[in-house]
């Protein structure tokens, strides 16, 4: 691979180390923040399960993003890419809720203006519809899981000491889940762009066959990885104290809740399974985890009356659909015609 | 801590072994308050011995769970359990232990000062204590359940409440007839069965003080 190919790839690392250090810490967040799980355990389970996921099973919704546009030149993958970085940094500072789905998506959007290249009205259309499906699936399922969960606890008188050691197990495994569902749903936002133009081609490894994508994968994995162990620790113990009062069953609650909504939207074996069932079937696409895991927040505290539902939280959702991909449209589309005019880069065939 | 340490196997868990331990502090806070009526009992039918004999037992039981509580304590944080409710169970054992005192300083001040119990005043300073009592055993009920099942914590708190309630007027009725009794001729003598009513009424109000940490407790730990 020429060595222009790994500088191009270099944003799509950054989207990786960003995946890592945010969206991983949210599914330990609540565990470690309240010392159920350790640092070291959170991430070592986040690094392994979200490069597994991603590998195994993240051709799915990047394929669901590729229809959306296919960018078919390393340069411009290079700037869509660190255009939806860009945008979810500056939307960090400026404290609003941002989801790196909603960040590639306007990039990718912007890329089909420059290039003329038409934006699937479909693929578009499926995409939007699962930010809004995405909450409101998170919040149904954690409600109903929240009776469930409820339930089991006043049948089985389970001795607070002992809940806690399976308390314990249960986030840890739920955090298995939720960190490949993160690795199989979300590293397509990190490296999907760069599957039409990859630079890679199949290896062979004792027997073992990597394709092109799937290095790409895993690559993305790795600088997950990265994410997680220098800067999540500091994310975690934010979200686990600061942000979200939750009690670590309530917690285990929210991380299965949002790992389920974003298997749903990532599994080929999943969705082939309810095709065969003559069933409709859930998009491949990237979802928001965070804001799953914001919907599924909202359906604890619905199924535990409403009390403290926070309206705010709602509206910055709401906003976050429009601000966010806006912004990483214009974004790209302004960084794509420097890169064309000013730096001679080919951003599109 | 013999009973613990026959239960305590080779390959009982951590958290098992915890368990036992805090179910033996909780069976010593019983087992206090019973001796406790067992005591005034015998003091009341000017038994001595029996009563010098209860109140030795429930200096030891109330040793055993200071030790028993720091050890439980030390554990909680040396091993990392529970985290989440870590300081509210904390809480929950430092006030039960003050139950513990409160009973111990009974029957050592019945030991100490050897009151003059008037036979008019007998029948009342027993149903005091076993209302106090009442309220301790009641007690022991909703923190176990506090532990296993929480949504029955609130009955048995309810019925603390009203044995507190119940040991308050017949402190009252026995301050009262101890003040206007002509039996009693000397003032000092009725401030002295003024000051043991109260001092066995106090185990009670300890009682419900525990009891209303354990009601936010168990709002605390409710899904």
């Amino acid at each position: 691979m020429p060595f222009a190919g790994l500088i191009f790839l270099t944003s799509g690392l950054y989207m990786g180390w960003s995946l890592g250090a945010n969206d991983a810490a949210n599914i330990f967040g609540t565990a470690v923040g309240t010392r159920m799980v350790s640092f070291r355990t959170a991430a070592i389970i986040s690094a392994v399960f979200i490069t597994i996921g991603a590998v195994i099973s993240g051709a799915g919704a990047a394929k669901g993003l590729g229809a959306l546009g296919a960018v078919n030149a390393l340069p411009g993958s290079f700037v869509v890419s660190a255009a939806a970085a860009t945008t979810v940094l500056w939307m960090t500072r400026a404290g609003l809720p941002v989801s790196t789905t909603q960040a590639i998506v306007g990039a990718i959007v912007g890329w089909n203006l420059f290039s003329g290249y038409p934006t699937d009205q479909e693929a578009l259309t499926r995409i939007v519809g699962t930010w809004i499906y995405g909450p409101i699936l998170g919040a149904a399922i954690a409600f109903a899981l929240f009776f469930v969960v409820r339930f089991a606890l006043n049948r089985l008188n389970i001795h607070l000491i002992r809940l806690d050691k399976y308390t314990r197990t249960a986030l840890i495994l739920a955090g298995v889940f939720g960190s490949y569902s993160l690795g199989a749903n979300n590293m397509a936002n990190v490296v999907g762009v760069f599957v039409p133009a990859s630079p890679f081609v199949d290896l062979s490894v004792l027997g073992v066959t990597l394709t092109g994508t799937q290095q790409l994968f895993l690559i993305g994995g790795l600088a997950t990885a990265v994410g997680v162990v220098t800067y999540s620790r500091r994310v975690m113990m934010t979200v686990g104290s600061a942000l979200f009062k939750l009690s670590p069953v309530t917690a285990f609650v929210v991380i299965a809740a949002t790992a389920t909504v974003l298997f749903l939207f990532a599994s080929e074996g999943l969705e082939a399974w309810l095709q065969g069932m003559g069933l409709p079937s859930f998009p491949l696409v990237p979802v928001s985890q965070s804001q799953a895991a914001v919907g599924a927040i909202i359906g604890v505290s619905l199924a535990k009356g409403g009390k403290n539902l926070n309206l705010t939280v709602l509206r910055n959702i709401v906003m976050g659909w429009i601000a966010t991909p806006t912004s990483a449209a214009v974004l790209s589309y302004v960084a794509l015609f420097f890169m064309q005019n000013v730096f001679m880069q080919q951003v599109y065939v | 801590m013999k009973k613990t340490d026959e239960t305590r196997g080779l390959f009982t868990s951590k958290a098992k072994t915890l368990q036992l331990d805090m179910d033996r502090l909780f069976s010593l806070v019983d087992q206090c308050a019973l001796l406790l009526e067992e005591a005034v009992k015998k003091y009341l039918q000017d038994k001595r011995d029996g009563f010098e004999e209860k109140t030795a037992e429930i200096d030891k039981m109330e040793h055993e769970a200071d030790n028993l509580r720091r050890d439980i304590k030390h554990r909680l944080y040396a091993e990392m359990l529970i985290p989440d409710s870590r300081g509210d169970v904390l809480g929950l054992l430092e006030t039960l232990d003050n139950v513990l005192d409160t009973t111990k300083h009974v029957t050592m001040s019945f030991s100490i000062e050897r009151p003059d119990i008037y036979p008019f005043l007998k029948e009342d300073f027993l149903e005091l204590t076993e209302n106090c009592v009442k309220a301790v055993l009641e007690l022991t009920l909703a923190v176990r359940a506090f532990f296993r099942e929480l949504y029955r914590v609130t009955e048995h708190l309810d019925k603390v409440h009203f044995w507190e309630h119940e040991a308050d007027v017949i402190e009252e009725r026995l301050k009262r007839k101890a003040f206007t009794s002509d039996e009693i001729e000397l003032f000092s003598k009725r401030v002295h069965m003024r000051y043991f009513a109260e001092r066995i009424s106090m185990v009670a109000d300890e009682a419900e003080a525990v009891a209303e940490r354990l009601a936010v407790y168990a709002i605390k730990r409710n899904m």
